[in-house]
């Protein structure tokens, strides 16, 4: 950044010891949309509502939820500028990964990566902190997983949680239903009774998005009709 | 003279039964002086992969350097070795790394990978990958190592036989060059054991 007058680093130490920029990030992560991740015995599944600001717009043209490698997929709750900018980096790393060693990334060195890129922006000159926290969801030789990403840039493991909104009753939510032998199908179901909990309004194929990845190893978002069918299936 | 005939060197690679065995002659000269007779030119990566470099030793040490110093921060981040075909991948892209500048030398590859199932590659020194089933030869001796190895070998041998027809195909393929030869150095490796023999040829 050279001789300029943001050559510092915007995100300093407080007195307490905090980064406030960072927590100032993670509220703008805790005012986005709801989105969560539950992790299957034999797949992962991530979803999120999709509301959008009026009825005027094209609802297929907006896709919250990413794919980052045939086999791992990506959802946030914050914003959407922001995350449109780290799938572009994570996609980009996981190709160099792919023209090095000819072998898909693991999940767990994607998460690292992206994390790292995270963490850059909160010790450089003249950026700010990304305003999302990811939620990752993979399958490879290590089975299936689920990993969340905050704009401070650590990264954790998780068998099922929820970010954004309503994340609180979510999360309770989540740890009542929760159980280790899940099915795929089973964390669908539950998943799109979670996002019912908190949500304003009529839930629809419209307005939530459901990725999937199982034992095919093809992470994949729902179409509409599909969503609508898992919908039947649980009202 | 070209550069990669200034070291001299002699490397083959062979598939066996669910093993692999893969040597390399001893002498390393400047041009026509001999300047040692023990040199080694095959390291080992992890315990079921091994590299050999043919052509200018001093680019095959600092290659060498380099691809363990990548292998070391690999196991660390991944917490797993490298298989081999993973690893003949890495080697390709850092030797094109250097198209216009390039090592001169031509690694040997072979290893054990999934289910142990025997791996062995070949590349020039810009990184053009050659996979093979059988053998795959090395350095200034490789044409009369091809014709060795293609009368010698035959398919599913085990590691004793293996070891007899590696050799066999070796030394008297160094005795047609003049750059290679002083013994040889022959590693077996199956998914048990490692067993590292030294021959004794034509001390010439």
């Amino acid at each position: 950044m050279g001789d300029s007058q943001y050559s510092f680093s915007l995100t300093t130490f407080s007195p307490s010891g905090k980064l406030v920029q960072i927590e100032y990030a993670l509220m703008a992560v805790g005012s986005g949309q709801t989105s969560l991740g539950i992790k299957a015995a034999n797949g992962v599944v991530i979803a999120t509502e999709k509301k959008l600001p009026s009825i005027l717009v094209d609802e297929t043209s907006v896709q919250k939820i990413q794919s980052l490698t045939p086999n791992i997929g990506v959802v946030y709750s914050g914003m959407g500028p922001d995350f449109r900018v780290l799938v572009r980096k994570s996609r980009k790393q996981a190709q160099q990964y792919y023209r090095l060693y000819k072998e898909q990334i693991p999940v767990t060195q994607l998460v690292r990566e992206t994390a790292a890129v995270m963490q850059e922006f909160t010790q450089s000159g003249g950026v700010r902190p990304f305003g999302v926290s990811l939620l990752v969801a993979g399958f490879d030789a290590d089975g299936p997983q689920l990993y969340q990403v905050d704009p401070s840039g650590s990264y954790f493991s998780w068998k099922a949680s929820a970010m954004g909104k309503n994340v609180s009753n979510a999360k309770s939510f989540l740890e009542k239903r929760y159980t280790d032998d899940m099915e795929l199908d089973d964390a669908v179901h539950t998943a799109i009774l979670t996002l019912k909990e908190g949500f304003e309004g009529q839930i629809s194929s419209k307005n939530i998005e459901i990725g999937i990845i199982g034992t095919d190893r093809n992470f994949r978002v729902l179409t509409p009709s599909e969503v609508d069918d898992y919908l039947g299936e649980v009202e | 003279m070209s550069i990669f005939e200034y070291n001299g060197s002699a490397l083959v690679a062979m598939v066996g039964k669910n093993c692999f065995a893969i040597a390399s002659d001893r002498r390393l000269g400047v041009q026509l002086q001999t300047i040692a007779t023990d040199f080694q030119r095959i390291s080992k990566i992890h315990e079921k992969l091994y590299i050999g470099l043919a052509g200018l030793a001093t680019d095959a040490q600092t290659l060498y350097q380099r691809l363990v110093f990548r292998h070391k921060l690999y196991q660390l981040r991944e917490e797993r070795d490298m298989k081999p075909e993973t690893f003949a991948n890495l080697v390709s892209a850092i030797l094109y790394e250097k198209r216009f500048g390039p090592y001169f030398c031509q690694p040997v590859i072979a290893g054990l990978g999934d289910n142990d199932e025997p791996f062995i590659c070949t590349m020039d020194s810009i990184g053009a990958k050659e996979l093979a089933k059988d053998f795959v030869v090395g350095g200034t001796a490789s044409e009369s190592l091809y014709g060795a190895c293609e009368s010698m070998y035959k398919p599913d041998m085990e590691a004793e036989e293996l070891f007899e027809t590696i050799s066999q195909a070796l030394l008297a393929s160094v005795d047609r060059d003049c750059l290679s030869g002083w013994g040889g150095h022959v590693f077996v490796v199956t998914p048990t054991e490692v067993i590292e023999r030294t021959l004794k040829g034509r001390m010439d």
